[in-house]
């Protein structure tokens, strides 16, 4: 018999967490396809962040560290000093990334790190119950901002991609979502190609994935689509803003 | 033997530089040796000060509160440091930049024109060596040599052609001691 | 090797890269930059890394990264600096991780100053990050000793996948004293098969985590992790005592200041008074057992600190109660004198306290 798909060996057995309809899942996967469509699998070292991949390390099938909350760039850069030659990734969401651990992304970026980030962005903290996220946007409804995010109050929504690719060492930012399967295959395609800037050893790469929350959202998860390609892409737009010359 | 030195002086008079000379030396001859800095802002151009132990016998606090002899190079430190030198102990005062003369009868205070002879010897950077050659002719804690052969452990092979200007300033120190001796007695 | 005379700071350093630690990630802070700048210069000799991180909370982690991965790895600080690691150091005990992070104490509580202290010994000892765990704190009265226990220090560490403390003070990490790199007693240390490396296709995902969700499972881990420390006390204490048998009052102090109170003894004695002394090497684990070999007409123990007392609380449970206990304790910088030290003593003698 043919076989005509089969589950990528970068991921488990285990079943995740994730709520029904959350994208997690998917870019786990397309994460998980890259290690091992790119041969290095087996030499992986992932970092989990604190959040809602909290049990990533569970999921991928490759050795992983649990990090604290935003200090997953800094666990990758021991890890990386130590192993230049293995192949270190970390995966964050907002809350850990954008909001208490800005300063470990930003000098990883800023010192040319050699690792990947794949960076969750859905606007919310989600493990901790839908409080406002440093990327809620300005009158998103969340239990920490009951009103709306008041601009006046807490500042518009950090744009990490753009700021990150305002940074030498940073060689590669692109932002993607995986809203369709459109999206999935352009998300797939930035994903190893951040990766590959790691494995030609030309510094940090990060692919900041739009995902969905349904749950604290409070709506359906092809609600939850809809509402992240009407609201969340008119203020963090798709595209490459990095990559290194000779990719292109 | 046990001596319990304070080496002070204005930031950037080599006092914690001749402490470790010092230390070195004792530790070259075999004995229990300890070096401590006063540390901080007081470094940057302000006084400074460093302790210093050289013993036959195991180091206790390294930490020097009532030293056997104290030098001091300038009169903030002289003010500083006069009262606490135990009984009989010695004083060694820098005479070019200290104008006053010591209150205590009851040590042994040499006054070493440091800066005058360091400026004969044509670099004002040795008075703190002439202020150490005094102080080991009048204590004996250990020899000329043993300095000597530290001086390179402490500054480097290549400060090595500076060994014989840095032997003439403490030569010229210790022969103020053997003067200011031979006219005392 | 012959002697050289080496300032604390660089001796933990160079003890460090005898150890084959070739990883140090570090953030300057008074009074212990010495020992990075010197890491900086020393460790791409070697092959090894040396990395300033943006902060102590980033340079733990980093520890905790590169412990993971297996390597030996270091990292210091001073103690406003340490309260930013906890996180870390909570961390790397809870992943049971080896690593050796030094701690040269400065005057607190907030910013404090930069002169010499003791006043993290609760932090050191009784914690600091969050969770139930215990660091190996190791507290070195010499720079020989310094050096000494840096290098068994790494060992420990490995032994028993447990993160280990030098817990000095600034005057420690500033003085200069003749050491030599000497290798320790021969233990054997586990291989690191749980260090991620890459499964190479070979083995299962190593995962380096503190995490356990379930009660039982965190329960059971922690169990495991009691059983650990219960090893450590049995294997590991240090101390050093001195005429503890005969002496009418012990002195009990750790660190520079013990040499204070050897001063302060030695001075005594030439007047006629017995004074003992009880020096822990190791702070945790405590050495309870030595005070249990104080002699019974001992008139009481006097804790000599440079903080308002801290460590005299496990004097106290020490004695049980068989003994007053008496402390004295200067802060700020200031270091209590042996004249200080005798008077106490003289007073403990005469009743008058």
């Amino acid at each position: 018999m043919t076989i005509v798909f089969q589950k990528t060996r970068g991921l488990t057995d285990v079943e995740t967490h994730y709520c029904p309809g959350c994208t997690h899942g998917i870019v786990h996967r397309l994460v998980a396809e890259a290690l091992e469509e790119l041969g290095v699998l087996d030499m992986a070292i992932g970092v989990a962040p604190v959040g809602c991949a909290v049990l990533a390390y569970k999921y991928f099938n490759c050795d992983m560290h649990e990090a604290a909350h935003g200090r997953a760039p800094a666990v990758a850069t021991g890890i990386k000093r130590v192993r230049p030659e293995n192949f270190v990734f970390t995966y964050q969401g907002d809350g850990d990334l954008a909001s208490i651990g800005t300063a470990e992304i930003v000098h990883a970026a800023h010192r040319g790190e050699k690792i990947s980030t794949i960076f969750i962005n859905n606007a919310i903290y989600g493990m901790t119950g839908g409080q406002m996220a440093p990327t809620t946007l300005v009158g998103q409804k969340a239990t920490t901002a009951p009103y709306g995010r008041d601009e006046a109050h807490c500042g518009k929504p950090i744009r990490i991609s753009e700021m990150l690719a305002t940074i030498d060492g940073a060689k590669f930012v692109e932002r993607v979502t995986v809203t369709s399967p459109a999206h999935v295959r352009k998300a797939k395609k930035a994903i190893k190609e951040c990766f590959k800037v790691q494995i030609e050893g030309k510094g940090f790469g990060i692919v900041e994935v739009l995902s969905t929350c349904p749950t604290n959202w409070g709506l359906t998860p092809t609600e939850a689509l809809k509402w992240l390609e009407d609201n969340m892409i008119p203020y963090y737009p798709l595209g490459n803003f990095k990559r290194p010359e000779e990719v292109e | 033997m046990e001596e319990r030195i304070i080496i002070a002086g204005f930031g950037g008079q080599g006092v914690m530089a001749i402490g470790q000379l010092l230390t070195y030396a004792g530790m070259i001859e075999d004995k229990n040796v300890s070096w401590l800095p006063s540390y901080g802002p007081e470094m940057r151009g302000g006084t400074a000060n460093c302790s210093v132990v050289v013993s036959t016998e195991a180091v206790g606090s390294p930490v020097v509160v009532s030293p056997t002899s104290a030098i001091v190079m300038n009169k903030p430190s002289l003010d500083k440091f006069e009262p606490a030198v135990v009984e009989g102990g010695r004083l060694f005062i820098n005479s070019s930049l200290v104008d006053r003369k010591s209150n205590r009868d009851d040590i042994e205070v040499y006054y070493v024109p440091a800066n005058e002879i360091a400026n004969e010897l044509g670099n004002m950077r040795v008075a703190n060596m002439v202020m150490l050659g005094a102080y080991i002719e009048a204590s004996k804690t250990v020899s000329l040599e043993s300095i000597l052969e530290g001086f390179t452990k402490v500054f480097g092979e290549d400060k090595a052609h500076l060994l014989p200007l840095n032997r003439e300033a403490l030569e010229k120190g210790a022969e103020v001691v053997r003067n200011q001796l031979a006219t005392t007695v | 090797m012959a002697k050289v005379l080496m300032k604390g700071n660089e001796a933990i350093g160079a003890a460090a890269i005898e150890a084959g630690c070739r990883y140090f990630f570090g953030y300057p802070i008074t009074p212990q930059s010495e020992l990075p700048e010197y890491m900086a210069r020393e460790l791409p000799k070697v092959g090894g890394v040396f990395l300033q991180a943006e902060s102590e909370i980033a340079a733990i982690n980093m520890v905790y990264g590169a412990a993971g991965a297996g390597a030996r790895v270091m990292t210091s600080s001073s103690s406003p600096g340490i309260s930013l690691k906890q996180e870390g150091i909570s961390y790397i005990a809870g992943a049971e991780l080896p690593c050796l992070i030094v701690n040269i104490m400065r005057g607190g509580p907030g910013l404090g100053s930069i002169l010499p202290s003791q006043t993290d010994y609760f932090q050191a000892t009784r914690g600091g990050g969050n969770g139930d765990y215990r660091l190996v704190v190791l507290a070195p009265s010499n720079v020989q000793e310094l050096v000494d226990l840096v290098i068994e220090g790494f060992d420990i560490a490995d032994q028993y996948r447990n993160p280990v403390m030098i817990l000095g003070d600034g005057m420690i990490g500033q003085m200069m004293e003749p050491v030599e790199l000497r290798k320790p007693k021969q233990r054997e240390l586990p291989p690191k098969d749980w260090a991620t490396d890459g499964t190479k296709d070979k083995r299962k995902p190593n995962i380096i985590n503190s995490l356990y969700l379930a009660a039982e499972e965190l329960e059971a881990h922690n169990q495991r992790l009691q059983e650990k420390y219960k090893k450590i006390m049995e294997n590991e204490v240090k101390v050093e005592s001195y005429n503890i048998e005969d002496a009418d009052v012990v002195i009990a102090a750790y660190g520079t200041i013990s040499r204070i109170a050897k001063t302060a003894i030695s001075q005594l004695e030439k007047e006629g008074y017995k004074v003992g002394l009880i020096r822990p090497i190791t702070l945790w684990p405590y050495p309870y057992d030595e005070f249990e070999k104080i002699n019974d007409k001992c008139k009481g123990i006097l804790t000599v600190e440079m903080n308002t007392g801290q460590m005299v609380d496990d004097v106290k449970i020490a004695v049980k109660g068989k003994f007053p206990v008496y402390f004295h304790g200067r802060t700020g910088g200031m270091v209590p004198t042996p004249d200080e030290i005798i008077d106490k003593v003289k007073k403990i003698y005469g009743g008058e306290i």
